[in-house]
């Protein structure tokens, strides 16, 4: 196999490793390293995500980012390294491409791993990258940096930093740096962001997230035209596994052992509720109203862990008719909740929410949803814990663990008191919480996809060439 | 004398049926009514203008136009009964009046431009892969009254009155002076929504083709207020100094609109369950106490609003705290005290970040408070009256009383008939004038 250079030259001959991914590579690849290395790299990718949704800082996530690196996507022989990290990422493409929901979840992660590549390349080897986007920005000349000082000044100021006032500045389009935007690091005038040299890496990184959402679409669309039918015998049942298996179930579906009905719901939620959602529902039963978001997070919820349609409608109308009446819960409400099933509007099925997206949501006046261990006060959080009968070093523990932040972990805590049993796969969803108390309070058996069946299943060494496969 | 001619119509007649029933002299009946509301879409409603708005220059008059604009577009009625009809278009101004005129919607609200007619939608469903999705939307703010319920005290929900419009209006001037100063946008329409908030619409073509993660990252600029019920901080800001957006909003907007206006007419400082809860709010334990004992030992509440607020202000700026805390201090309540902006978030931000929302047309009329969701201009937000909007019930009275004087007054609207033809001419000054605002900086083809 050749080493990959072409449209990489110019960073490689600083050393750097850091591909854009721009085209599929020009080369074979054996179908077993083809499944080989995606797995890899969807370890890295996984790991992210965990790291994430347990709200690690950006210097953690560093860490947790190199260390996954190291670990996964070496490869004994120093050249194939680059192409390992460009075939795995074409593989999973290819495998992520086929849903909006693959999209954005594969997205999301490549664009934070290319985030912290970045961050670790040597400052030529960034500004290398950086002309290989082309990006057309110019460094703010001597009289426009001396008309915004002062404001430039007061934004980095506001960000308790006082050093980067000397460093060139960009002006972008506000579009550009939307995560830059959104937490009030740049100064704004007249719809352009003035970035600093230090914060470049927003822009690139905005850049790459644009180029691979494109990209992911295209992909999508020669998927389902031509790719899938065309290599239903070797690629597709491949990719169609690798996707399902490694990101474990969405809890959108619950199994046939986990129906609940009304009757089971207030012994369930005292036994067997994470704590967010016993809030919500102990709210509800106490306000007998829930906000919107509220009522999504514990709908949702409650969907996935079996409550039906009708029985969901009137548990719901069970509360709401007590503060509003039948007739407004009919006219006002219950469509959301036929909605929630896919009953209704443009009929998707909605998956009930992970810690991830719980824990990174926002909370106003009169709202109750979210994670408990990241929005509440410790006060509240440990009256919270108390009613569950968490109390003692038990709870103390867990309130450590909310004051790192580690959130999650505090949930996993929570739940090993509770139920005085080790919880060794952490807690990253509501449901899988539910599911597991489940599990030990009733022990039914529950097959969750295994990664390990994908080493020996294909053990093919026929030859395939990605690039063929996404150009055809 | 061919405006005679119009006014002895048909239309007139129409008018006779509900109209010519004696109202109850001055007594303000705002009840929504369908009988009304099918003269109002009949007489007044301004097809023309929502359909030049909406077309942004793709009416057929232009070159280059893009025939297949307006009618992308989706509408929604909302019909009595509360029967909802999504995915509406037209292909014209004159079908979107018909439509309009026959189900006589109790509420209108527009929605994205798709890639392909929304009527149609399901013959494209076939094809998969998202062929119906959403490409552009204005850029929309949804702001609530209601959101500020834990800092207003003279209503709560869904009620609105002159002591806390200045709330409303602090809102609108902080969001549209960023809008244009630090988005550079130009094309800003702020409508009533008749009952309890405001809407904004940013029309320029950049806001329109935001994508979801750009219109979040705008909603996050401006959200500064965080927690639930169960948090105890309310305020997100970090660091020593303001960012020049919120530096800027604080000295021309907020300290002058909470001293002058918010501060007595919410009494914030004078009840203790009151002012409790900005004490609860400073960190340093020492300055709560002192000023909580202060305060306690003062009943005479006549002098207390901005006595109690210099004393505080006095306090945290000065003496012992001053390098660490006092700026963070400062801070961390300045939200609470200058009851800031945009805090309200849980609306808008849902609906600004995702480009398939829906948002109440203006002009239509709400059907709880029967007001009309007029345009306002955010220069002279202050004046605004939300108790004294144009109601269906009094532009019909006016239409009527109109059209009786007509004969004698004939001839003296001839700037307004330009504008609106004849219809909007019955309704003296107050409704022209507001479709003036619209027509000037909203409808302007881009």
């Amino acid at each position: 196999m050749e080493i990959i250079r072409s449209h990489k030259k110019t960073a490689l001959e600083v050393g750097s490793s850091l591909s854009l991914y721009r085209c599929a590579p020009h080369l074979e690849v054996r179908l077993d390293e083809f499944e080989l290395y995606a797995i890899d790299r969807l370890r890295v990718l996984k790991g992210i995500s965990d790291g994430l949704s347990r709200g690690r800082k950006p210097d953690e996530m560093e860490n947790v980012v190199s260390e996954l690196w190291k670990a996964n996507m070496r490869h004994p022989d120093p050249s194939q390294m680059m192409n390992k990290d460009i075939i795995s990422h074409f593989v999973l493409r290819l495998v992520y491409c086929r849903t909006e929901e693959l999209r954005k979840w594969f997205l999301s992660m490549e664009t934070t791993l290319f985030r912290y590549r970045f961050r670790f390349e040597s400052s030529e080897s960034q500004r290398l990258l950086m002309n290989e986007f082309q990006l057309p920005y110019k460094a703010l000349n001597l009289a426009e940096y001396e008309g915004v000082k002062d404001k430039l000044f007061q934004v980095s100021r506001s960000m308790g930093q006082y050093s980067n006032v000397d460093t060139t500045f960009f002006k972008v389009p506000f579009e550009e740096v939307p995560e830059l935007v959104g937490s009030r690091r740049v100064f704004l005038l007249k719809g352009n962001a003035y970035v600093a040299m230090n914060q470049a890496v927003s822009i690139v990184v905005s850049h790459f997230r644009s180029n691979l959402s494109k990209a992911l679409v295209l992909t999508n669309r020669k998927w389902t035209s031509t790719i899938r039918e065309q290599e239903k015998d070797r690629l597709t049942p491949i990719v169609e596994a690798l996707s399902s298996s490694y990101l474990g179930p969405d809890y959108s579906l619950p199994n046939e052992f986990a129906a609940i009905t009304l009757k089971d719901i207030d012994q369930l939620a005292n036994s067997s509720f994470p704590l967010c959602m016993r809030h919500l529902f102990y709210k509800l039963r106490e306000d007998h109203h829930l906000k919107h978001r509220g009522r999504m997070q514990l709908g949702l919820f409650l969907k996935g862990v079996g409550l039906k349609l009708d029985d969901a409608l009137a548990f719901w109308r069970t509360e709401f008719s007590q503060k509003v009446g039948n007739d407004r819960f009919d006219k006002e409400y219950a469509y959301s909740i036929r909605h929630n099933y896919g009953k209704e509007g443009k009929r998707t099925d909605y998956t009930p929410y992970s810690c991830q997206k719980i824990i990174s949501s926002t909370a106003s006046v009169g709202d109750h949803h979210g994670c408990p261990y990241r929005h509440f006060s410790e006060e509240s959080l440990r009256a919270a814990l108390a009613q569950t009968g968490v109390g003692g070093r038990a709870l103390d523990d867990v309130i450590d663990k909310v004051k790192h932040h580690h959130y999650q972990l505090a949930c996993t805590m929570t739940f090993e008191a509770i139920h005085s049993t080790p919880c060794d796969t952490g807690i990253n969803h509501p449901n899988q919480y539910f599911t597991e108390s489940q599990k030990l309070l009733a022990p039914k058996v529950i097959i969750l996809a295994d990664l390990e069946i994908f080493y020996s299943r294909f053990v093919i060494s026929s030859f395939i060439t990605l690039f063929q496969v996404l150009t055809s | 004398m061919a405006m005679k001619g119009d006014l002895d119509g048909p239309a007139d007649m129409q008018i006779d049926g509900y109209v010519q029933e004696p109202l109850p002299p001055n007594e303000l009946i705002q009840e929504f009514n369908s009988d009304y509301l099918k003269v109002y879409y009949g007489k007044l409603f301004p097809y023309s203008d929502i359909f030049r708005w909406m077309s942004y220059g793709n009416d057929g008059k232009h070159p280059a136009h893009d025939q297949s604009y307006f009618c992308r577009r989706e509408f929604s009625f909302t019909l009595e009964n509360d029967v909802y009809l999504r995915f509406q278009s037209f292909k014209t101004a004159s079908e979107m009046e018909s439509a309009i005129k026959e189900k006589c919607p109790h509420k209108i609200d527009i929605g994205p431009v798709y890639s392909v007619d929304p009527m149609k939608r399901h013959s494209y469903s076939q094809a998969g892969n998202n062929v119906f999705t959403p490409v552009e939307r204005e850029l929309i703010f949804d702001i609530d009254i209601s959101e500020y319920d834990d800092v207003r005290y003279c209503c709560s929900g869904s009620d609105i009155c002159l002591d806390c419009w200045p709330l409303m209006a602090v809102a609108i001037k902080v969001i549209d002076t960023a809008l244009r100063d630090d988005f550079g946008f130009n094309h800003i329409l702020w409508v009533y929504s008749g009952r309890r908030g405001v809407h904004c619409w940013v029309c320029d073509s950049r806001a329109r083709r935001l994508s979801n993660e750009q219109r979040s990252s705008i909603a996050d600029y401006f959200h500064i207020y965080k927690g639930g019920e169960n948090s105890f901080k309310k305020a997100s800001l970090t660091g020593p100094v303001l960012h020049p957006f919120l530096a800027r909003s604080y000295t021309d907007v907020l300290v002058n609109s909470f001293e002058k206006n918010l501060l007595l007419s919410q009494k914030i400082f004078s009840l203790p369950e009151r002012y409790q809860k900005i004490l609860d709010m400073i960190p340093d334990e020492s300055i709560a106490s002192e000023l909580q004992e202060k305060w306690q030992g003062d009943r005479k509440s006549s002098i207390s609003e901005d006595v109690r607020w210099n004393q505080m202000k006095n306090l945290l700026q000065s003496g012992k705290n001053k390098t660490t805390c006092r700026c963070r201090v400062f801070v961390g309540l300045w939200k609470r005290l200058c009851l800031l902006i945009p805090t309200q978030e849980l609306t808008w931000r849902h609906v600004s970040k995702h480009m398939n929302h829906l948002l109440k047309a203006p002009f239509c009329v709400h059907p709880k408070t029967g007001r009309v969701c007029v345009p306002i201009d955010p220069n002279h937000c202050d004046s605004f009256d939300p108790t004294s909007v144009p109601t269906l019930t009094k532009l019909l009275e006016e239409l009527n009383a109109g059209s009786m004087k007509s004969e004698i007054e004939d001839g003296m609207w001839p700037e307004s008939s330009n504008f609106h033809g004849r219809d909007f001419r019955l309704l003296g000054y107050k409704v022209t004038e507001y479709c003036n605002y619209s027509v000037c900086y909203a409808f302007n083809p881009i």
